[in-house]
């Protein structure tokens, strides 16, 4: 690749992690505090790119300079004569990078739903402490927090409470059917599930990756993962609504 | 399209239009011949444009094709890694940039012990200045060795620096709010191990093992088309083993079943031999492996203490991006000694202080 071509591919990427920043796009992919970070890197890759054909212009008008000739040959093949392009056999390792540009630009795959969800045990953890809940009916919680409330404090807190739980439902092996909410620490490769089993007035007909918003109250019922044979609580339904996907789709309340 | 990288290291000096006939190291890129370009050639630019094309007309079958869930997922999880990993890559070339352009060779023969052996574990501990993950430390540690830093005191800081940094050790102590020594084992073992790598190849290492990471020589160019040219150089190739690493992590994180993990913690060896290797093949940055450590709860705290040793030394991604860095003639001897010495090393500082 020459640098023409490399400050194309720089160019590219940096606009693509610039959009990816500016929108919600990039919450599919990374937490939200990469943000400024992601910002950041499309600006500097922009300028790497500008700053690639500006000294390729001043090198085309000045000409090589006697130093420079020595540049020209194999020391350093990417600094060849502007324009010139070596063909060489061996492929560069940079066009490697066209795959993620396409990818994000391209596709921009949704964020990890129900295949990774039930592939993977839930990732549940005793919290650090229960903060008091906010009056309210019905009252809005976290996937994470509902059933971390329902197994370590065993629902006492959640007692005579209507709540609202937002997540998109996956269903197990069984046909049970779980409300989902994969939980982020970094980046969507280390996002990890936490599930609800839903029971009581469940919608007949359960689409996977549906985002649901549902209405229903603390029961004492649990049962296991099946795959790593972690607690899931029980939510007993009461209504339940299809939502659109929410802004950040995964559940970032590890990171604070 | 040109290699990127250059086979022969010494780039100040007066050669040959054409490239040399016997290349001393076989495994390095042969530079192509100069090419004529007086007519018609299928040049860099004129591809990129037409695979850009091919790409936004095909976009719609290849979303199609994409939208199976297996595919979906190994797609999002690869996207997800190179866009996380992506702007410690560029902070960290900025930094290795500057590093070689700004920062004249002595500061770094006065600020390092003049004896290697001093120089390892002064430089292990300067890993702990860099705030950021694995992938800023291996340009980083380029520019050091280009910078005539001892190899051995470079790839001490290589090592350490990603684990030991306060970043990672506040994240480590956020994962683990009921351990706080493992926050103390995850640094001496880290230290150790990285210092004993240096040390280990200040006594075996032999410089033809190492391809210098060479590099256009700044004569005769102004600083500032010396950095860019640098920018642009480590983005691009190392920017392309990263999508190496990414590729293989999205592929074990959408193919394999999280059951065979079960199976593995009841046995106190293969729980920390399947935890190094996962730590290898996930190639989590290390600012975020101490909540997926913390996460196997079925593990002992010793094979998670291997977990979060290896995975910042060694990884698929690590790999390529050090093959890239430094040689693959290099990255061979280098990522299997590492890990066996992460391995022992870790367990070693688990029987003392966990």
């Amino acid at each position: 690749m020459n640098r023409q071509a490399q400050a194309a591919v720089l160019f590219l990427l940096g606009a693509a992690l610039l959009h990816a920043g500016a929108t919600n796009l990039y919450l599919r992919y990374v937490k939200a505090g990469l943000r400024p970070l992601l910002l950041v890197s499309g600006a500097v890759l922009i300028v790497t790119a500008l700053m690639t054909l500006w000294f390729e212009r001043k090198h085309d008008k000045q000409g090589p300079t006697p130093e420079e000739t020595n540049e020209h040959h194999p020391p350093d093949p990417g600094h060849s004569a502007p324009g010139h392009d070596h063909a060489s056999p061996r492929i560069s390792v940079s066009w490697l990078l066209l795959l993620p540009l396409f990818a994000l630009i391209l596709v921009a795959p949704p964020a990890l739903g129900s295949y990774s969800a039930v592939r993977s045990g839930t990732a549940l953890q005793p919290p650090y402490g229960y903060a008091a809940l906010p009056s309210g009916d019905p009252l809005p919680l976290s996937v994470v927090d509902y059933a971390s409330r329902a197994i370590y404090d065993h629902g006492r807190s959640l007692a005579g409470r209507r709540v609202q739980v937002t997540g998109f439902v996956a269903l197990a092996g069984d046909g049970t059917p779980y409300l989902v909410r994969m939980a982020l620490n970094c980046c969507a490769a280390d996002a990890r599930p936490v599930k609800i089993a839903l029971t009581g007035r469940v919608p007949p007909v359960l689409r996977p990756d549906t985002w649901l918003r549902v209405t229903g109250a603390y029961t004492p019922r649990r049962t296991t993962d099946p795959v790593n044979g972690g607690p899931v609580p029980y939510l007993a339904v009461t209504a339940a609504s299809p939502v659109p996907t929410p802004a950040d789709p995964y559940d970032e309340s590890w990171n604070q | 399209m040109a290699p990127s990288r250059p086979a022969v290291p010494q780039a100040a000096e007066p050669l040959p239009a054409e490239p040399p006939v016997a290349d001393p190291h076989p495994t390095a890129p042969r530079p192509a011949p100069p090419h004529r370009t007086d007519g018609w050639h299928l040049t860099s630019p004129v591809v990129l444009t037409l695979l850009l094309l091919v790409m936004v007309v095909v976009q719609g079958p290849l979303r199609g094709a994409l939208s199976a869930p297996v595919t979906q997922s190994w797609t999002t999880v690869f996207v997800a890694v190179v866009v996380q990993a992506l702007p410690f890559l560029v902070l960290g070339v900025l930094l290795s940039a500057a590093l070689a352009v700004f920062v004249p060779p002595s500061f770094f023969a006065r600020a390092l012990p003049a004896r290697p052996a001093l120089a390892v574990p002064v430089a292990g501990l300067a890993g702990a200045v860099l705030p950021g993950c694995e992938c800023a430390s291996v340009p980083v540690a380029g520019a050091l060795v280009r910078r005539g830093v001892t190899p051995a005191a470079a790839l001490a800081f290589l090592l350490s620096a990603p684990a030991i940094n306060p970043i990672v050790l506040t994240a480590t102590a956020v994962a683990f709010p009921h351990d706080p020594r493992l926050v103390l084992a995850r640094f001496a073992a880290s230290l150790l191990v990285a210092c004993a790598m240096g040390w280990l190849w200040q006594r075996v290492g032999r410089p033809d093992w190492l391809r210098p990471p060479a590099h256009a020589s700044h004569e005769g160019r102004s600083r500032g088309a010396a950095f860019w040219g640098s920018v642009r150089h480590d983005v691009m190739h190392a920017g392309g083993f990263l999508v190496v690493g990414a590729t293989a992590a999205a592929t074990l994180k959408a193919l394999t079943p999280a059951s065979w993990l079960r199976a593995a913690a009841g046995d106190p060896v293969v729980a920390v031999l399947a935890l190094a290797a996962l730590a290898v093949l996930l190639s989590i940055c290390s600012e975020a492996d101490a909540f997926v450590a913390a996460s196997l709860t079925q593990f002992s705290l010793t094979a998670r203490l291997v977990f979060l040793v290896v995975g910042p030394m060694i990884d698929l991604k690590l790999f390529a991006l050090q093959a890239g860095a430094f040689g693959r003639g290099f990255a061979l001897r280098f990522a299997p000694a590492t890990l066996a010495l992460a391995v022992l090393g870790s367990v070693l500082t688990g029987a003392v202080l966990l």
